[in-house]
């Protein structure tokens, strides 16, 4: 590491992307688990030299972004892994962007002598990026410039604070979790039907939220317009206004553009069967208030309110946020079904139940990670300095099934006794982890690249003719 | 371009006799591939481009006041006709061919310029390819092989429904009816949502797959898609040749024009804090007095927050870091300014190694050092805001009530309240603003407000011809002094910026 490139703070090209890096790290105290602070513990920092040494996959981590040019195909560019922008956060905060690497064992030698609190990939460069300073004063489209890179998403929990009820901030339980999982749900089903993307890769991001990295080909080629256009086609919350969250929702029809309609079912089934009662959103006063706030009629608002503050203390026969919400649903329903001829009021109506559950469930992005090519977006299978918790992959396909608890984290993986049961466990869990990630992306990504530059060696063949 | 250029001093207007260019001189519209080759004497050159400005701007008029649709787009062509409209067809294609290379070249500069006219000339495109017949739409397509794939057959039925509920979700029922009794042909194209950013982003097509089923109504994006890619990568390329030969070699005859036109609308752009005069530098003490008489309501927010929590995130630090550099906040005072706000919660150490780096940036000391020019109302209103975060516009961000209470703690006349209030419901934020303006500083504000320095300046300006105003007019012995001449006499200390006060004012502020 040359010494300019060491700065105390995130050094991006343009300090509007400083703001990914600040979120994870470094805003107030981290919440920690108090069972995992046995004062005989060490550090997370303290075990990056045997997790690096020992346990991260390298050959994996790397086959995946070599997107086959690590192999002896003629169209293979032996150059591409070494333009990747890494930028490593060593103990103490301190950023050193435009790592590069020529390939897995200079990657693993910096890995294991630097040990990096965090790693964050940035984008493929037209040139390798430690060489960036000799493109300084150039034409600017023969500048140093990104020019590939996978299109990402973040997804935090703090980002649901106004509607979480069980902790804020730092905070994650199973209680919130599900709005994790839908929201995964939602946006891989909008990626793989509506964008048609096949290569996705969904990662626990090791505290409180899940990264998602687009890789198909036709993804790390767009553009940052259209970057922005694909993170404002998936953003239907669009910030929170006055303590209302505002939607982009039709403001001229009942039925929205099938893809929302389709998430909108997605969040329906959760609704009932996980959010409502696990965030016990009509439980208590302060709770069934906020809900009411979407409702803009007072004479449904008043009747719901009345006829729940007299039935409270009463024993529920099943879960009381649920059958509030089906009390919620069927006044909403008697003034629809019923002979009023004022529209304007059914169409209110109609569309407060609607709002209510994208309000609270559907997924909150932060599209300013999304939006440009060279946002940082911290790598799979790192190791948060907080929770020691390793950022494993996730199976979209089964992501109710994921919990966040059952993570694997540093100190099981070393410091269990050698050869004991737990030890077995922890690997057996890393391991897990890791063909998670070959089974559910690896594999796949492995076979388009190679069939892409197949492909490409022919057509120049072809020209060659 | 140079060829064409280097003809500048003719005294004629007219298109080159020996090369018709087709695709400058045959069609009304045109995706301005070449520039025109003939002679424009300097004259025309510049009347020709502010004619094109006229239209430009009117354009962004008529979008900050929420025209929209059809309306917009007979208004758009309307502007296009009064001002670049000549006698004959032909002069009227030379006229507007010659304008937009010269606007070009005008608002090629920096990246907020070329924003500015990218996004006016692409609606200016869309409205006059929209005011195309279909059958003239369709040739232009032919003509700039934009050859697209139909929708059609069993690919078509299966995707009927789903196109029906876009169109209904998007309002065009009387369309959405008519493909849903008959599979109309030729209803929808298939394109790769790349080309279709706009439509994407506002949800108005249909994906499956990566693809985007554009209808025949909405090809003019399609277009305008292909227009804005190509004006793009030329702006950026005449950039380049700007800053790398011409604005040298044209120092003595069109450097002077092309600079002046593009400060012409589009307002100055307020980047040049560091180098006002001495009597206009401000000192981190003088903030906090500054701010509540001066700031708009943005930046006022902004500082109280950041006063009441010793912390502002990071675009509430460059929004608020840019506009101070820009009302004369050096860089030295500024770091000053930072530090002594943060000290409640951040030590000095920790703001030097977390918080200087950002503040140094912002004044091209770091980095790729580049000059951040401040804000500018578009900008900020455009900015998505995190919830609770201090940022962005507050006529955009507050809630009618939450708006109201903080404009009667600044003690404006409630009708100003209302006024303001109503405006910001209406989305009329920088309305909402000026009618702040004016009742805060009981005047006419006739220039509107743009850009948040502007508001500061205006403001300035305002303040010193009052007290010039209070100093000619009351004698030293006021008796009975008029609510205006007290705020008039108020005004006149505030501004003595006499380096004694400022001394006394740094040393308190580094005590706080």
């Amino acid at each position: 590491m040359s010494e300019e490139q060491a700065s105390k703070r995130p050094r991006t090209d343009d300090p509007e992307d400083g703001t990914a890096m600040e979120d994870d790290q470094q805003d107030g105290p981290a919440e920690e688990h108090p069972e995992e602070r046995k004062p005989v513990r060490r550090s997370v920092q303290d075990l990056m030299r045997p997790y690096y040494g020992l346990k991260f996959p390298y050959n994996e981590f790397c086959q995946w972004l070599s997107y086959g040019n690590d192999t002896k195909l003629p169209q293979a560019d032996s150059n591409f892994f070494q333009r990747r922008e890494f930028c490593f956060t060593l103990d103490g905060d301190i950023f050193v962007r435009y790592q590069s690497f020529k390939d897995k064992e200079e990657l693993r030698r910096a890995m294991s002598t630097k040990l990096p609190a965090k790693i964050d990939i940035g984008p493929v460069y037209n040139v390798d990026p430690q060489r960036r300073k000799a493109y300084t004063g150039v034409a600017p489209e023969r500048g140093f410039m990104p020019v590939e890179r996978e299109l990402v998403f973040d997804i935090d929990l703090t980002d649901y604070d106004d509607v979480r009820t069980c902790g804020k901030e730092g905070h994650i339980c199973g209680a919130c979790w599900p709005l994790m999982a839908v929201a995964v749900e939602i946006i891989d089903a909008a990626l793989r039907e509506d964008f048609g993307f096949q290569h996705i890769l969904w990662v626990f991001s090791g505290r409180r939220g899940i990264h998602c990295w687009v890789c198909d080909e036709r993804a790390r080629k767009l553009t940052d317009e259209q970057r922005s256009a694909l993170a404002a086609f998936l953003s239907v919350y669009k910030g929170t206004e006055g303590g209302l969250a505002r939607l982009a929702l039709s403001t001229v029809s009942a039925s929205n553009h099938p893809s929302v309609e389709r998430a909108y079912r997605m969040l329906s089934s959760a609704w009932t069967e996980h959010i409502l009662p696990q965030q016990r959103l009509l439980e208590d006063e302060a709770a069934w208030e906020s809900v009411l706030a979407y409702i803009k009629d007072d004479d449904v608002t008043e009747r719901l309110r009345a006829r729940w503050t007299r039935e409270q203390g009463r024993p529920a026969t099943g879960d009381l946020s649920v059958e509030r919400w089906a009390d919620l649903e069927s006044e909403i329903d008697k003034v629809l079904e019923s002979k009023s001829t004022d529209r304007a009021r059914k169409q209110v109506l109609a569309r407060a139940k609607k709002e209510i559950v994208f309000a609270y469930a559907y997924p909150r992005l932060d599209v300013e990670v999304s939006k440009k090519m060279n946002h940082l977006l911290k790598a799979p299978f790192c190791v948060h300095p907080k929770t020691g918790k390793v950022c494993v992959p996730m199976d979209p396909s089964d992501i109710w099934a994921f919990s966040p608890d059952a993570v694997t984290t540093v100190h099981d993986l070393i410091e269990a006794e050698r050869d004991s049961q737990d030890a077995a466990s922890a690997d057996a869990a890393m391991e897990a982890a890791v063909q998670t990630f070959r089974r559910c992306f690896l594999d796949g990504m492995r076979t388009a690249s190679k069939a892409s530059l197949v492909a490409k060696a022919r057509a120049t063949e072809g020209l060659a003719w | 371009m140079s060829a064409w250029m280097q003809k500048q001093q003719a005294r004629t207007i007219k298109p080159a006799a020996d090369k018709p260019s087709e695709v400058v001189t045959q069609y009304r519209i045109s995706l301005y591939k070449e520039p025109p080759s003939g002679e424009v004497c300097i004259e025309e050159f510049e009347r020709f481009a502010i004619d094109r400005l006229r239209v430009l701007k009117g354009i962004e008029d008529a979008k900050t006041k929420g025209f929209k649709g059809d309306q917009f787009h007979g208004l758009v062509v309307q502007l296009a006709e009064k001002h670049l409209k000549c006698l004959t067809a032909e002069e009227t294609r030379w006229k507007d061919a010659v304008s937009h290379f010269v606007l070009r070249l005008a608002y090629c500069r920096t990246e907020e310029l070329r924003r500015w006219f990218l996004q006016q000339e692409c609606e200016l495109f869309r409205s006059r390819f929209k005011n195309e017949m279909p059958t003239s739409q369709v040739d232009f397509m032919k003509r700039h092989n934009f050859a697209y794939e139909a929708l059609a057959g069993e690919e078509y039925e299966a995707l009927r429904p789903d196109l029906v509920k876009v169109q209904e979700s998007i309002g065009s029922t009387a369309f959405a009816t008519e493909i849903k009794q008959s599979a109309s042909r030729d209803a929808f194209f298939k394109v790769p949502f790349e080309q279709v950013p706009d439509l994407v982003a506002s949800r108005r097509v249909l994906l499956r797959g990566g693809w985007a089923f554009v209808s025949r109504q909405q090809v003019a994006s399609l277009v305008v898609g292909h227009f804005r890619a190509g004006l793009s990568h030329s702006l950026a390329i005449t950039a380049r040749r700007w800053a790398a030969t011409i604005a040298d070699e044209e120092a003595e005859r069109l450097t002077p024009i092309v600079l002046s036109l593009s400060e012409r609308y589009l307002g100055p752009d307020y980047g040049d804090g560091e180098r006002r005069s001495p009597q206009d530098v401000v000192t981190a003490a003088q903030v906090p007095f500054l701010a509540k008489q001066s700031f708009p309501l943005c930046m006022q927010n902004m500082y109280s927050r950041l006063h009441a929590d010793a912390h502002l995130k990071h675009w509430g630090r460059m929004q608020l870091g840019l506009f101070l550099k820009g009302i004369g906040l050096p860089l030295e005072e500024a770091l000053k300014f930072w530090r002594a706000e943060f000290a409640p919660k951040t030590t000095g150490e920790k703001f030097d190694k977390e918080y200087a780096y950002n503040v140094r940036h912002n004044y091209a000391k770091e980095g790729k050092r580049t000059d951040y020019t401040p804000y500018s109302c578009l900008k900020i209103i455009s900015t998505p805001v995190p919830k609770g975060d201090a940022f962005g516009c507050p006529y955009v961000t507050l809630s009618p009530a939450e708006l109201a209470e903080q404009l009667q703690a600044l003690r404006l006349p409630s009708e100003t309240v209302r006024d303001a209030v109503a405006k910001s419901k209406g989305k009329h934020y920088q309305l909402a603003c000026m009618a702040v303006f004016e009742g805060q500083h009981t005047c006419i504000c006739d220039s509107g407000i743009n850009h948040p320095n502007q508001y500061y300046d205006e403001s300035r300006k305002v303040l010193l011809e009052q007290q010039d105003a209070a100093a000619t007019v009351t004698v030293p012995e006021q008796k009975t002094p008029s609510v205006g001449t007290a705020k008039a006499a108020d005004v006149s200390r505030s501004l003595q910026h006499t380096p004694a006060a400022d001394a006394h004012a740094a040393v308190t502020g580094a005590d706080a």
